[in-house]
């Protein structure tokens, strides 16, 4: 392993990190709600989801983020790594696999193991290992 | 009240997410990345959101109503079963593949990037499918 210092942003990273913990916090202890977003989206597509509103309001809060950003600069870079078969496999597999393990980055990477899960802290440990080897597997051993 | 501070929780999330520099699925990669030149931004991401969140989340663990006067909802689903595992490995398949993850997704649907879009569309595809068969396995 080699790290790559030319990519590595620690302070962005870091503070990106506690305002993302902050929102996360907000959302936890005024609307006493976890801020998982695949859980959110899937009440999205269920027009009798329990507190619907709510929920919609906050996901119109992370969409509407890059205009408040754009009033100061640039939006970050953007780069893809897939076609569009890529996007579609991937996507379907993200929206099935956050239903059946009820969670993702956000509401077991985050909001979980923030408070000490450990249905969350084996999620995380469990989609970041099949990441981690998705990405060996299509670089490395396909990708030459 | 508690519309207002859904949104301003979620704006802040969302600016979180473009700060972090998780938005760019190739950093998520460049995490994933293990055997190749390896970006542990991510690391400090998840930090910097855990390190933040303990405390409010452990003084939320001790509440019954949240400061709004509403129910607190905490999961309570102990057991782990295979659903939980075998979903979270599909999970970081597919992120594993596009480096995009359902938050981020949500955070630059509205930068102009197709791919977000139609990544989008795949995942509430996926979503949908998984709540057909649910029916059927109640029926």
């Amino acid at each position: 392993m080699t790290i790559d210092w030319g990519n590595f942003t620690p302070w962005t990273a870091l503070a990106g990190g506690v305002l993302i913990g902050a929102a996360a916090s907000l959302f936890i202890l005024l609307n006493g709600r976890i801020a998982g977003i695949s859980g959110l989206l899937a009440s999205l597509l269920d027009r009798g989801a329990e507190g619907r509103g709510e929920k919609l309001i906050f996901l119109l809060g992370v969409l509407l983020a890059p205009l408040l950003w754009m009033l100061f600069g640039a939006l970050p870079v953007m780069e893809f790594q897939s076609g569009w078969i890529g996007l579609v496999v991937a996507g379907l597999l993200v929206g099935i696999g956050t239903r059946y393990g009820s969670g993702c980055t956000s509401g077991h990477g985050v909001c979980g193991i923030s408070r000490l899960s450990p249905r969350s802290i084996v999620a995380t440990l469990m989609f970041m290992a099949a990441g981690f080897v998705t990405v060996f597997v299509l670089r490395h051993l396909l990708g030459g | 009240m508690r519309k207002l501070a859904s949104f301003i929780a979620g704006l802040l999330f969302g600016l979180g997410l473009l700060l972090s520099g998780m938005a760019n699925p190739a950093k998520v990669i460049g995490f994933l990345d293990l055997a190749g030149a390896w970006d542990p931004s991510l690391v400090l991401v998840m930090a910097g959101a855990i390190g933040t969140a303990l405390v409010p989340f452990t003084w939320a663990r001790k509440r019954d109503r949240s400061l709004l006067d509403a129910p607190m909802q905490l999961p309570s689903k102990r057991e782990l079963d295979g659903r939980l595992i075998g979903g979270s490995l599909l999970f970081g398949v597919g992120w594993g593949i596009a480096g995009i993850c359902p938050g981020p997704a949500v955070a630059v649907l509205l930068s102009g990037h197709w791919q977000v879009v139609l990544f989008v569309i795949a995942m509430l595809g996926g979503m949908l499918l998984f709540s057909a068969l649910e029916r059927r396995r109640v029926c």
